[in-house]
């Protein structure tokens, strides 16, 4: 699904990811953890294809191809998606809107046709229902005046509609109380296919509890430190992430 | 297949190029011979078989507009435009005696309908009922008024080639045609209401056009009459180097009511043309007046060569008692843009509104915006304006709100909202708010913002092309104002939106 090699990247000049190998097999899930400015964020963006990043050094094969010389929207439609840690406002777009769009985009690029109003809102439906997702809140500018938790579900939303193949997702667990986190877990447990492989990045092993990894790695200074299993969560949350801090030095 | 979905269905599959309606017409023209004099003045009115009022009435416009100078006070810049190098009438060939669809070129027809506007009656009528087998454009038969129906009245250069419904808007007492036959069918009502909005010594612009101007729709809507169906004009400019000079004018009686669209497209050209319209809109007691434009002119190539000049008086009055004016506008094209849609809040309790949406792209200089002139009592106004700047254009809001003595408690709210794509275009707004009257409440407010590139990243990382992005961001920054005009044109709106910004980013 996705190997990434020697990966260098820079931002403004400033050396984030210094080497950084990780290879995600098709139908799992690694989770990655890590301090703050460890370059897990830096990480995501780079899987995107954000523009301010610079990859210096190494290489991203997505399903063999090279993922950094594709454009966004063409990540996107080959099944890349991002879960935002803070999801974008647009003002006057109505969610229902943008997830039409979107979707059709991604048909478009795939050489497939445009989904029939019926069908499209058959699928908006069945997806919200599951994510506790109103239809008025489906009515509303896309993230304007969301809440937090509203924020995230509507990421989850667009991830079951969009159907990727590899989902990235960014802190999708900060700012979520209890209930909104159980809730997303499982929008995301429903997603699980042996063809849809997961990058989840966390700083807090409670989310894991909810989506179970198969592969644990902790990042720390733009390299990751340790793998294991499941187990390396739970580990973490005992001790903290002061020795990886040392070590990476 | 209700007419406006044809509509929109032929709409959408025309090559959606940068400018899709460049396309040129290939007819014999009836053409005056360049440069303007009051020979000029006096064959455009024989042309028309016009009255001896009229062609004094043109005269007097002539020798006024002799003494005045181009307006110089607009943010936008030109090379001098030469008056005598121009065509003042223009006329397809086959275009004399009597109209049916029968005897109108086919060319012109075949144009038409790559603008996607539906003239063929009995096709617009198949969705309400049967197909029919007549097809003169006055057949008898006029069926059920339908919902989603819209009457056109063609403008192709100098003349009006086609109106659709005429009979069918005649039960209703509704009168809708070109100009050019209210002069000679309805003087009262010409003679009555005609300058009398847009006085003849108005601007430079206007007292040409009041010397010269050829056609344009006539609107009369009787006392007490909800217009059946949407009326709309198309006006189309295909000669070289013509000048249009449409005149539009609207009378809704008491109590009545009309919603009226006017779309423009061009060819493309290299050299520029010249469009200077006058609307005028009356509405009595109670009457109302929906007035929408879809501005498509040639806009003119990247660099900013060819393109029209867009030089329009529009101006409604609000006559009656409790009378509304409402104007909403889409401006997306042509080369410069100087049009100011206007209302006079004379009557008591009167309401006007202005609704724009417009965008500039590659060279396009825009100043365009509103006149809310309060003079009854208790009258109000509001105003929602959204500019788009993108390439190297220049995108000016310019508004005057104004409150007469014996304007007690008039009421504005004002919008402007800004939003630039790039770093090399310009928006600017410059309102202009005068009360001479205590009790008026006028609330200005203004934003410029960028589309930012959390925004656009966002959308690519969902599957969206960048032109797709911008599209879906500036529609979103438009909706108040899109929702106001007739539903038909919505979706028709959007797409051009998309259109006129492309290679805006990147």
């Amino acid at each position: 699904m996705l190997e990434i090699k020697n990966l260098h990247v820079e931002v403004e000049g400033k050396e984030i990811l210094r080497g950084i190998d990780l290879s995600v097999e098709d139908g799992t899930v690694h989770a990655i953890m890590g301090p703050n400015g460890s370059g897990k964020s830096t990480l995501s963006y780079v899987l995107a294809g954000k523009e301010e990043y610079e990859v210096t050094a190494g290489e991203v094969l997505f399903n063999g191809r090279n993922l950094l010389e594709m454009e966004p929207d063409e990540r996107a439609a080959a099944g890349v998606f991002l879960a935002f840690q803070y999801p974008i406002e647009i003002p006057g777009v109505g969610t229902m809107t943008f997830l039409r769009t979107a979707l059709n985009a991604q048909r478009k690029a795939r050489g497939e046709g445009e989904l029939s109003t019926p069908e499209f809102m058959r699928l908006v439906r069945e997806a919200a229902q599951r994510l506790n997702i109103s239809s008025e809140m489906l009515k509303r500018p896309l993230n304007v005046g969301f809440s937090g938790g509203e924020k995230k579900r509507n990421e989850i939303l667009q991830m079951a509609l969009l159907a990727p193949t590899l989902c990235v997702m960014d802190e999708t667990d900060s700012g979520l109380d209890i209930d909104a986190l159980r809730i997303v877990a499982e929008g995301v447990n429903a997603l699980r296919a042996p063809n849809r492989s997961f990058v989840v990045i966390t700083h807090y092993q409670r989310l894991l509890n909810h989506i179970v990894p198969d592969v644990v790695h902790v990042m720390s200074r733009g390299r990751i430190v340790r793998t294991g299993g499941p187990e390396l969560a739970l580990e973490l949350e005992e001790k903290g992430y002061a020795d990886y801090v040392e070590e990476a030095a | 297949m209700p007419a406006v979905q044809e509509t929109i269905e032929q709409v959408r599959a025309l090559d959606v190029d940068k400018y899709k309606y460049g396309f040129e017409t290939q007819i014999e023209s009836d053409l005056a011979p360049k440069g303007l004099n009051e020979e000029t003045v006096r064959l455009i009115s024989a042309k028309k078989g016009e009255p001896e009022w009229m062609t004094d009435w043109r005269l007097e416009a002539f020798r006024r507009w002799q003494t005045m100078s181009e307006p110089q006070w607009a943010r936008v810049h030109y090379p001098k435009i030469d008056y005598q190098e121009l065509h003042y009438y223009a006329a397809p060939k086959s275009m004399s005696g009597p109209r049916s669809l029968d005897e109108v070129d086919p060319e012109i027809l075949a144009t038409y309908e790559k603008l996607g506007i539906p003239l063929k009656e009995q096709e617009i009528l198949a969705g309400v009922r049967n197909a029919e087998t007549g097809d003169g454009l006055d057949g008898e038969g006029g069926g059920e008024y339908g919902s989603g129906r819209v009457a056109v009245d063609a403008v192709f250069d100098s003349v009006s080639v086609v109106t659709t419904f005429k009979k069918e808007l005649a039960k209703a007492g509704v009168i809708f045609m070109p100009i050019s036959e209210a002069i000679r069918e309805h003087p009262e009502l010409v003679r009555k209401y005609l300058g009398s909005v847009v006085p003849v010594s108005d601007n430079f612009f206007a007292t040409l056009n009041s010397a010269v101007f050829s056609d344009g729709s006539f609107v009369y809507i009787p006392k007490g009459v909800r217009c059946p169906m949407e009326l709309s004009t198309y006006f189309r400019i295909n000669e070289r180097k013509t000048g249009q000079f449409e005149r539009t004018l609207i009378i809704a009686d008491e109590g009545s009511y009309v919603s009226y669209l006017e779309g423009c497209t061009a060819p493309v050209r290299d050299e520029h043309q010249l469009h200077a319209a006058v609307v005028e809109l009356v509405a009595l007691d109670d009457a109302e007046i929906k007035y929408s434009t879809v501005q498509n002119w040639y806009p003119g190539d990247a660099e900013g060569r060819g393109g029209v000049y867009n030089f329009v008086t529009k101006r409604g009055d609000c006559r009656g008692r409790n009378a509304k004016i409402s104007w909403t506008q889409v401006e997306t094209g042509s080369a410069i843009t100087w049009k100011y849609p206007s209302c006079i809040l004379r009557g008591d309790g009167s309401r006007g509104e202005f609704y724009s949406i417009a965008i500039s792209n590659g060279r396009q200089q825009v100043d365009s915006g509103t006149k809310m002139i309060h003079l009854g009592k208790n009258t109000s106004s509001r105003i929602i304006s959204k500019g788009i700047a993108a390439g190297r254009s220049d995108n000016t809001y310019r508004g005057l709100v104004s409150a007469h003595r014996k304007a007690s408690n008039a009421r504005n709210f004002t919008q402007c909202d800004s939003l630039l794509i790039g770093d090399k275009c310009g928006a600017h707004t410059v309102p202009y708010i005068e009360s001479k009257n205590a009790s008026a409440v006028f609330e200005h407010e203004a934003t410029t913002s960028k589309i930012s590139d959390d925004q656009m990243f966002y959308c690519l990382q969902r599957g969206m092309s960048e032109e797709e992005a911008v599209a879906l961001i500036v529609n979103g920054f438009v909706r108040d104002v899109l929702q106001q005009l007739p539903m038909e044109f919505m979706a028709e709106t959007q797409k051009l939106i998309g259109i006129s910004l492309e290679g805006s980013v990147g």
